[in-house]
């Protein structure tokens, strides 16, 4: 026998097709993700995941489509311990994946694929072509020092930056998997912290989230309005060092309050647009002298608002514009027809700072968050 | 040389000896020990070369996945060739490497001696490393995805070619040279010639019969492949071609594997300590599932039962099958030769198998998936239905000038599960990528039949 079979041990170091194309793989995850980022970033999950857990996402454009039978309608076969009777319930999910012996093959409904993609990631595809738009040096009071920021665990650094925990769940892996008992640290399970160096912006700027909280603002509209600011406020804190954010919610009359009021207020009552306007420019007066910051108010709201004080609101629009770098109004349409909305009142108003944006569905965020945050500063127009 | 390779390279000489004892007839063995990275490597593209494309790199990363939680310690890769080439993960333990080399001398038998792999290409490891690098010049003349593209497509239908037309072309060179053809639809060229009587262009089939074959159908009279896609095609209908067999006795190989791993190291001489991990893991192999079969066990159970019956069989079956006994192996070995997973099913899956291994078919009824049938003859009939075409839906090109004018006509032969239509939209495009004139496919939904149709810009569907 010995003639006839041969072992060997080759030296396998150029064999990196699995993970080449593995990279490709992901190329395509990511292009999938990019092309479905104004679904993805209005997911519930994903607002709700508070930026912390990694989200899982579902990509389904990773399928290898073919033609296949439809997997709840077919009658598969499986395995008891004996006895099994007509109407016994084996799960409510197919495929659990146990039993699985050596090598065992591809079955139906395990070819779907998740990514794991962790919030930073999502919110990088997200902030890629977002800028805060028409930004201008002002007197540098506020400016901070290069800072340096830990972001990143590498396999090879210096000693003083290592990552003990890290460093330590690697090893206690290692050491499960390969079942030995011993308890050491090898080269391989280093981790190490790496850092980048973070200069902050040379602006200082604030942004007047301005929020209509009224009876008319249903589930649906309050739900685009902060998803909205969930983005914004997670671009600028990411990009930006030195922005402020104050956040002012309205019906009838109009207040700062904090940031998680703001996201879970609900008030009842009309709506009076002025209200917030008027506030925003006090604010503007007391704190936020355009001489030193780069203003930016943000208001959203259904735009239903009391026909009576339309007049007053594009006053005050006119007084703000000036001082401010640029000024958004987003509107959210609901399906029922309202003769007069606020939109008219921007509409009659032809500033280059001015953008303006209708949303109709979740999937229509993320081009007002591009229109917002764009370069050119784009004027009007929906 | 290290003592992990000398250790291996007895246990080698002392299993393969056994095998050959026990009557197991297999190619020269050629082992390689490699890294866990390179075996699921490996186990992803199911060879050890073949060409670059994401949904391997996907396969690695599931394959990556399961071993790193350690789902699967002991994955055995053999490849279908002569020499025979199997490998080894570094760092398995002795025993358990050992269980995977005598599991690998039974599959290479299988490979040897089982009749559906008798045309099977035994050098396509060196097939498909001509194939990779050739994708590579094409990749280097047309861009990456340009080729991405038509792999894409190409992989898409890859399951829809006819093996056994296949077989017979292999098996009559002088067929085809008598018909003096390039491919197996030149003959449509010449349709009517030598007979005077003009057809009538109602008469006239393309193709003359329902074509099983759709990657080469649609590889030979696409309407917009350049050569070197069509090339493409050829490939992966070739790559195909020798999977094929592979999934249609995968119940089969594997327990005929398990069956003979599990008898080679029972005449070996273990230690307490390795007999001990030996049963362990040999347990693990044979582990079952609620909700779907292992073919390890399953197959192996069969094996096991037809040796018993075929040594000691009952009165009535002397009587009437004039069986005398003492036959087992003969028998096993024999099937091992003529079967594949359907009939192997269909002949030797019994009624008392099925009660006694508690097998049963199940489906989804509301949110819950609860079992269905327990009665034997529709268990196994269920079971083997859901083997017909490698567990693909059946598909033939029926008209490859639907209405004139250059679309093509795909008929699914329903036999009682619908598509999933979510899939079937999808992959429509990639038809239609590949035949560049509209496409449709005509299947039952619901009682119903309904044509799906792709143009290029829109889906269609229509019912009648």
């Amino acid at each position: 026998m010995k003639d006839q079979s041969i072992i060997s041990r080759d030296n396998w170091s150029l064999h990196r097709k699995g993970e080449l194309d593995q990279q490709r793989h992901n190329e395509k995850v990511k292009e999938a993700i990019k092309n479905n980022l104004s679904e993805i970033i209005s997911e519930e999950s994903v607002i709700m995941s508070d930026g912390k857990k990694i989200t899982k996402l579902p990509i389904r454009t990773l399928d290898e489509y073919r033609f296949r039978f439809n997997y709840n309608k077919q009658k598969h076969a499986g395995q008891g311990s004996g006895g099994s009777q007509p109407g016994d319930v084996i799960g409510t999910e197919p495929g659990d994946g146990s039993g699985r012996g050596p090598g065992a093959g591809d079955e139906p409904g395990t070819d779907y694929y998740e990514a794991d993609v962790s919030f930073e990631e999502l919110s990088e595809m997200v902030f890629a072509d977002l800028v805060l738009p028409r930004l201008k040096e002002k007197q540098k009071e506020n400016l901070k020092a290069v800072s340096t920021r830990f972001n990143d665990v590498r396999k090879a650094g210096i000693f003083s930056n290592i990552d003990k925990k890290r460093t330590i769940i690697e090893a206690i892996k290692r050491n499960a998997r390969q079942d030995s008992g011993k308890h050491n640290i090898i080269r391989d399970d280093l981790r190490f912290k790496t850092w980048e160096k973070v200069y902050s912006a040379e602006s200082n700027a604030v942004v007047l989230a301005m929020m209509d909280t009224s009876g008319s603002m249903g589930n649906f509209e309050k739900y685009i309005a902060r998803t909205f600011f969930f983005w914004m406020v997670r671009f600028l804190r990411t990009k930006y060092q030195n922005v402020e954010i104050v956040f002012l919610a309205h019906h009838t009359q109009a207040k700062e309050v904090s940031e998680t009021e703001f996201f879970n207020k609900g008030e009842s009552g009309g709506t009076k647009c002025s209200s917030v306007y008027r506030l925003a420019l006090e604010l503007i007066h007391e704190r936020y002298s355009p001489d030193r910051y780069n203003i930016y108010p943000f208001h959203f709201s259904d735009g239903d608002n009391l026909p009576s004080d339309n007049e007053t609101c594009a006053a005050l629009i006119k007084e703000i514009l000036p001082l401010c770098n640029l000024f958004g109004y987003g509107e959210i349409t609901s399906p029922y027809y309202r003769n007069s909305t606020l939109i008219s009142v921007f509409q009659g108003i032809n500033e280059d700072n001015l953008t303006v944006v209708t949303i109709k569905n979740k999937k229509e965020i993320y081009p007002a968050l591009k229109k917002f945050f764009s370069e050119k500063g784009e004027s009007g127009g929906h | 040389m290290d003592t992990e390779l000398y250790q291996l390279e007895l246990a080698i000489d002392q299993i393969g000896n056994k095998a050959a004892e026990f009557g197991l007839d297999f190619f020269p063995m050629r082992f390689e020990l490699c890294p866990a990275d390179v075996l699921y490597t490996i186990g992803a593209y199911g060879m050890p070369t073949r060409f670059t494309h994401w949904s391997f790199g996907k396969n690695y990363f599931r394959l990556k996945t399961m071993y790193d939680y350690n789902l699967s310690r002991i994955y055995e890769l053999v490849v279908n060739s002569n020499p025979c080439y199997a490998f080894l993960l570094e760092g398995n333990t002795l025993i358990q490497n050992k269980l995977v080399i005598a599991h690998v001398f039974a599959h290479c038998d299988f490979f040897k001696n089982n009749a559906w792999f008798a045309k099977t290409n035994r050098d396509m490891i060196e097939t498909m490393s001509v194939n990779a690098e050739q994708i590579r010049e094409y990749e280097f003349l047309h861009g990456q995805r340009e080729v991405e593209k038509i792999l894409d497509s190409a992989l898409a239908i890859q399951e829809h070619i006819d093996f056994y037309q296949i077989v017979k072309e292999k098996e009559e060179p002088e067929y085809q040279k008598k018909c003096q053809r390039e491919n197996p639809y030149e003959d449509i060229w010449s349709i009517g010639e030598g007979e005077k009587e003009e057809v009538s262009p109602e008469e006239k089939r393309f193709p003359l019969a329902p074509e099983k074959d759709i990657m080469g159908f649609v590889m030979t009279n696409s309407h917009s492949l350049k050569d070197w896609q069509r090339d493409l095609l050829a490939m992966l209908r070739e790559e195909m071609f020798y999977f094929w067999p592979q999934v249609e006795t995968k119940i089969m190989n594997e327990g005929w594997a398990a069956y003979w791993h599990a008898r080679i190291l029972r005449a070996m001489d273990l230690s307490d300590e390795e007999t001990l991990e030996f049963a362990r893991l040999h347990a693990s192999v044979l582990q079952t599932s609620r909700s779907q079969l292992n073919p390890y066990f399953l197959g192996m159970k069969i094996f096991e039962d037809i040796e018993k019956r075929w040594d000691k069989p009952s009165p009535e079956d002397q009587l009437k099958y004039d069986r005398r006994g003492g036959e087992g192996r003969d028998k096993i070995f024999e099937v091992r030769q003529m079967e594949n997973d359907q009939s192997f099913l269909r002949n030797y899956l019994t009624q008392d198998l099925v009660r006694d291994l508690d097998l049963y078919l199940f489906k989804k009824q509301g949110s819950q998936w609860k079992v269905s049938d327990t009665e034997w003859e529709a268990v196994r009939d269920g079971i083997v239905g859901n083997l017909v075409n490698g567990g693909h839906p059946y598909l033939t090109v029926e008209d490859g000038n639907f209405r004139g004018n250059g679309n093509l006509y795909i008929l699914h032969h329903h036999e009682g599960v619908d598509l999933d239509t979510y899939y079937l939209e999808r992959t429509l495009p990639y038809v239609y990528d590949l035949w560049g004139k509209t496409v449709h496919l005509e299947t039952i939904l619901e009682e119903r039949s309904v044509l799906f149709s792709f143009d290029g810009k829109k889906h269609t569907r229509t019912s009648s």
